[in-house]
């Protein structure tokens, strides 16, 4: 199987404390902050690593998994990363954040599937940045192409995939046939959430995902990234959505600590008056 | 001037709460863009959900009925608001930012073309023209952001806009038909819904929550139930707590899970990680107990209690009883 990965580095979100609003509030401000993969898409290149290759013998590789982000030059140590947990080839369409929406993403994402013919686009959800949680759904429609969001669990069958995909109020199991778009969300890189044709339904896999020992660090620095314009995957570059104003959020005035719980019973009856 | 279509969401018969937010949304927009809201209701067998739409003030319920829509599939779904919005030269479709709204409506704005905010808190119109806030960052910002093309789409969140109460009147209901689905349709099977039964309230309409972490390991239900009886409440949990199997996922509450603003959250063996607080911090009393004084939690806490819960929370049963008892 041949996957295609879009995935998106990010402000690192456990650092998200430190983001700045630029003082007349138009812009966020990014200087600092370290960058790491959008985790959503750290975990569709785990799955589809793991889609390609016998869970139990992971060295041997079967299938092609191809990284692609749209970023400047600085995003290629994301896609090395990706490169060194065993994705084998990387492209960047380069570009600068600013210059991007979810549809422009999924425009050139189009041309790009078109090229490529990969038989799945595994991506994250949601990018953890914008939050916005519309690129696989905008590029699925774009290619005319089934669609599994939100997916939890993955089987493969025979040209076609067996999707779980959590919602409110439990679980949605969908047959796509492929090719397909699926995005995926925290707990496809559970231990049981994903299994290839190869791979024996017994198999565990270690629970999230996995790490890149140094002598596969120095070998990615080998494997082919390309770079591609923008606008040669997008001639139209124009933008659906348009941010003008940041704020930072209403802040919740520190509260006090009781000293046991016939307190905490009172001040809820009392004080708060919630009980 | 732009006319809104409220996409409502439907559940074996009935109207989602969920619905009650987007029509919340639509009210304030169609009355700051000077224009009406219509509601569209789709699915197998809706009916009777359609009809408990009329009474909430909108210039019409639209209904797609076909047994076509059992089992929801996106790619049956979204050609048919697209047929809807362009039939009705909507200029904003709307539903709210479920797992449901999330899933159809970016493929609806990937359909139209059109721009898609995602998730929004407050709409403003400045000059006749919508104005979108929205969390990003996990919360740590918000954006206000507009949309220029000719029809525009957006989910908005469920705690942010009050569920609309019925306002008297009986809109008119007119019958659509259903639009053939999207390419690539054919490839997709729906195969089951295994659904989470529960008794409890759902988490988006409860005004008391109990929500767990990693702490309560295999007790998880033990220590959290008789509390939660005992206040009426919902049941949520940590991603730790879902991850390692100790809760359903479908009660995660955070960033990527569900966003909740009860009356009153109790955190207990919850740390307060970011994607933690992302979705709870708008709630009106939190509450936190947790056994390490410095847990992020206490910076967003109104009451804090440093305790080991597996003693604190049958402490509290027992003292709320007392208090109720009074
Ligand atoms: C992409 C992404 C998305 C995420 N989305 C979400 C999300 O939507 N929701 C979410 O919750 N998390 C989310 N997370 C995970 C988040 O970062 C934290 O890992 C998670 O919230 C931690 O859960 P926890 O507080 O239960 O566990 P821990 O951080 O392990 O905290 C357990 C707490 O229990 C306390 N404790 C232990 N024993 C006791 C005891 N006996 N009595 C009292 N207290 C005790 C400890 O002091 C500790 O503070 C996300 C992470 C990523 C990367
Ligand atoms: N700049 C980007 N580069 C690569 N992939 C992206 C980019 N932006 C979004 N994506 C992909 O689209 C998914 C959803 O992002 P979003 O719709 O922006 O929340 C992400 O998880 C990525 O897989």
């Amino acid at each position: 199987m041949k996957i295609l990965v879009p995935l998106k580095r990010v402000a690192d979100p456990d650092n998200a404390n430190k983001i700045k609003i630029a003082p007349d509030g138009a812009k966020i401000d990014t200087t600092g902050l370290e960058w790491k993969p959008n985790p959503f898409d750290e975990y569709a290149v785990e799955a589809a690593l793991r889609l390609t290759e016998n869970g139990a013998t992971p060295k041997v590789r079967g299938g092609e998994v191809v990284v692609v982000t749209f970023g400047p030059k600085e995003a290629d140590t994301t896609l090395r990363q990706m490169l060194a947990t065993g994705a084998d080839r990387a492209v960047r369409v380069d570009t600068t954040d600013d210059a991007l929406d979810g549809s422009l993403v999924a425009r050139a994402l189009k041309a790009l599937v078109e090229r490529e013919k990969p038989d799945l686009v595994l991506m994250g959800k949601q990018a953890v940045d914008g939050d916005s949680n519309q690129v696989g759904q905008i590029l699925a429609e774009l290619l005319g192409w089934p669609m599994a969001t939100f997916a939890a669990t993955l089987q493969e069958e025979a040209g076609a995939l067996l999707v779980g995909r959590e919602v409110d109020g439990g679980v949605i199991t969908l047959r796509v046939k492929l090719p397909a778009v699926v995005t995926v969300d925290l707990r496809i890189v559970a231990p049981t959430s994903v299994y290839s044709l190869a791979t024996a339904r017994t198999h565990k896999y270690a629970d999230g995902v996995r790490f890149s020992a140094l002598p596969a660090i120095m070998a990615a620095k080998k494997k082919p990234l390309i770079e591609v314009p923008l606008a040669e995957l997008s001639p139209d570059t124009s933008l659906r959505i348009a941010y003008s104003k940041f704020e930072p959020p209403p802040v919740r005035k520190a509260g006090v600590k009781v000293p046991d719980v016939a307190v905490l019973v009172d001040k809820l009856v009392n004080e708060a008056k919630v009980l | 001037m732009a006319d809104i279509l409220v996409v409502a969401e439907l559940a074996e018969g009935k109207v989602k709460k969920t619905t009650h937010s987007a029509i919340a949304f639509a009210r304030d927009a169609a009355q700051g863009s000077g224009g009406t809201f219509s509601i569209l209701a789709l699915g197998a067998g809706v009916a009777a959900a359609a009809a408990q739409l009329t009474g909430f003030g909108a210039a019409k319920v639209i209904v797609a009925d076909d047994a076509g829509l059992a089992g929801y599939v996106c790619e049956r779904y979204a050609p048919t608001v697209v047929a809807a919005a362009k039939a009705g030269g909507f200029g904003v479709v709307v539903a709210t930012a479920s797992a449901f709204g999330k899933d159809l409506l970016a493929r609806v704005a990937g359909q139209l073309d059109a721009g898609y905010a995602a998730d929004i808190s407050q709409v403003k119109a400045e000059g006749g023209k919508l104005a979108y806030r929205r969390p990003m960052f996990a919360g740590n910002a918000y954006g206000w952001c507009s949309i220029d093309t000719a029809t525009q789409v957006v989910t908005v969140r469920q705690s942010e806009f009050s569920p609309a109460e019925p306002s008297g009147g009986a809109s008119p209901i007119e019958a659509f038909a259903v639009a053939p689905p999207c390419a690539g349709a054919e490839r997709i099977e729906f195969v089951s819904f295994e659904q989470v039964k529960s008794e409890r309230p759902e988490l988006g309409e409860a005004s008391v929550i109990v929500a767990g972490g990693r702490a309560l390991k295999e007790k998880f239900k033990d220590v959290l139930d008789p509390l939660a009886d005992l206040l009426g409440a919902a049941v949520g949990a940590s991603r730790a707590a879902c991850d390692a199997g100790y809760a359903p996922s479908d009660l995660q509450i955070g960033q990527t899970g569900k966003i909740v603003a009860p009356k009153l959250y109790l955190a207990i063996g919850i740390s307060g990680a970011i994607q933690h607080l992302a979705g709870m911090k708008g709630s009106k009393v939190i509450v936190a107990i947790n056994k390490d004084a410095d847990a992020p939690i206490y910076q967003v806490a109104d009451y804090g209690l440093v305790a080991d819960l597996f003693q604190a929370v049958p402490e509290l049963v027992t003292a709320v009883k007392a208090a109720k008892g009074a």
